[in-house]
């Protein structure tokens, strides 16, 4: 197997993008990556696009063709695959991009993640999370996405004390981290009583631990590490790139409190990458509910479990904290396209990485871990990132 | 959402709490499962009714929910470890302050929710709290 590098990365703006169609995102993040790495289109050679549900959000399958034609691509002929693992998507994309440039079967490959989610409306736009998960033995049975994180909330709350407070910190702590990302939807300041102040979706969820709905696109591009210094003066190298799965349905895991594809997801990672969990610099992780994060901040090994959410009241996964965490805004206040986010994550390592993340810079980066996971944990894919 | 099939086909699970069981290890399962995740090919699966009575591992009262749903809002779902030791996911009728963890509750047969406007209805098991004497 070859050593792999990321050589550009792109994004679109993250919100309600009314103008823009799915095929005009997906075609603008992938041009923004490759102008990015300083190829021309025409030596791309594989491209992988994660995506959750194209065919109930605009009504378009087949979109790995759609999205390599429009991106000026058709008579070149590449393997162009659409991959779905709910919202962990993105990060399979990059997960196969990576087998296939590590394998040596290709050379430069494209991993990308879009998704458009406010041509329908919001109400069905919710019934379409819900089928990130059971929707035979949990959504007929009346589950909600924020449902299924609440039942985890309530469940860490009383086996560790973990409160409402705590996790609205998560909320307000993310908010203030994407006040300085120009790409995402919520650049303002969130308090920590406006979430505890904002309505109950699923108890004790309130709508401000929510991220939230929108369209967006991110792309990566990536090549032989051997060959990377030939695009870019400061390539960043992926260290480790695994999937994990569980049960479908949350209560046919072993804990609620725990997500176990992290956990082994995790534990992989590290063992191919030769490092311990200390040795993180910083690390975008999957906050669809504030909750998510402080499990997710656990079974990382980052904290002790049971500890995220103190940890993250007194600021240690803050920009300058022990271990900053969602540099980006994260899903909270980037915005959470499905099949996009597993890339966006990607992106926002390799900005902090390469030291060009601006007033959210988190000193002295070097390695740098992505986590991104499908419905309530039935997949988890992480990634380890390093500029050496 | 659902078609007439799709709840035809899970009628037994739904109607009775029709699980099954691996006679090799003694795993329950609900929804019946075909395959024991322990044993695989070394388990036996035979159909199992279950007793329908269990207590609850963790709660929440939905306040907000897609139309599609057809739920009457708040209601409140809880996962429940039934007496022989797998887990589901059910709405709990009952005052949303009298659930916590660890009440004992047992499944009543209950409308779930119907197709459309004037669609066909669907009914399952929902669970009720068991009053304590
Ligand atoms: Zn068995």
């Amino acid at each position: 197997m070859r050593k792999v590098a990321i050589i550009g990365i792109g994004n679109t703006p993250f919100g309600e993008l009314w103008d823009r169609s799915f095929r005009d995102i997906a075609v603008e993040a992938g041009v923004k990556a490759i102008e990015d790495a300083g190829i021309s289109g025409d030596e791309v050679e594989a491209l992988y696009g994660g995506n959750m549900s194209a065919g109930r959000f605009v009504e378009q399958e087949h979109i790995g063709a759609l999205i390599a034609d429009y991106s000026g691509l058709a008579e070149l002929h590449i393997p162009a695959t659409r991959v779905e693992a709910a919202c962990a998507s993105g990060g399979l994309a990059l997960h196969l991009a990576f087998l296939a440039v590590a394998s040596g079967w290709y050379d430069i490959v494209i991993a990308a993640g879009v998704e458009k989610m406010t041509d329908v409306s919001e109400d069905v736009a919710n019934d379409l999370l819900v089928s990130s998960v059971d929707r035979e033995w949990e959504a007929i049975c009346g589950a909600t996405l924020p449902a299924l994180f609440a039942q985890m909330a309530r469940a860490h709350m009383q086996k560790y004390g973990t409160t409402e407070e705590q996790m609205a910190k998560v909320a307000a702590k993310n908010h203030a981290n994407a006040v300085h990302n120009p790409i995402a939807q919520y650049r303002r300041q969130l308090s920590i009583d406006a979430v505890l102040a904002s309505p109950i979706v699923a108890d004790p969820l309130h709508m401000l631990d929510c991220s939230s709905i929108a369209d967006g696109a991110s792309a990566v591009v990536l090549c032989p590490a051997e060959d990377a210094r030939r695009y870019t003066d400061s390539p960043i190298y992926v260290k480790a790139s695994v999937q994990a799965s569980d049960s479908i349905a949350l209560h046919d895991r072993r804990e609620i409190t725990t997500m176990d594809a992290t956990v082994f997801a995790a534990r992989e990672a590290y063992k191919r990458a030769s490092i311990e969990p200390s040795q993180i610099s910083v690390a975008e992780v999957h906050d669809s509910y504030t909750i998510a994060e402080i499990m997710a901040i656990e079974d990382l090994g980052f904290f002790d479990k049971g500890k995220g959410g103190v940890a993250t009241l007194e600021g240690e996964t803050e920009i300058g904290g022990k271990i900053p965490i969602n540099p980006s805004g994260g899903l909270k206040a980037c915005g959470h396209p499905l099949g996009a986010t597993g890339i966006r994550q990607v992106t926002e390592i390799v900005t902090q990485l390469r030291g060009e993340a601006g007033k959210r810079q988190v000193p002295d980066a070097s390695t740098g871990l992505t986590h991104n996971i499908g419905g309530t944990g039935g997949t988890a894919i992480v990634h380890i990132l390093s500029t050496t | 959402m659902a078609s007439t099939a799709k709840f035809w086909r899970e009628q037994a699970a739904r109607y009775n709490l029709e699980g099954t069981r691996c006679l090799t290890c003694g795993s329950f399962f609900f929804p019946p499962r075909a395959i024991c995740p322990r044993c695989r090919r070394k388990g036996e699966i035979v159909p199992y009714r279950f007793k329908g009575t269990g207590e609850v591992i963790t709660y929440t009262t939905v306040h907000q929910a897609p139309r599609n749903l057809n739920r009457q809002i708040p209601y409140t779902l809880a996962i429940i470890r039934l007496d022989e030791g797998t887990q589901l996911l059910s709405e709990v009728i009952c005052d949303p302050e009298e659930i916590h963890t660890g009440m004992r509750v047992r499944a009543v047969f209950r409308k779930l929710g119907e197709e459309g406007e004037r669609g066909i209805i669907y009914y399952g098991t929902k669970f009720v709290p068991i009053l304590q004497t």
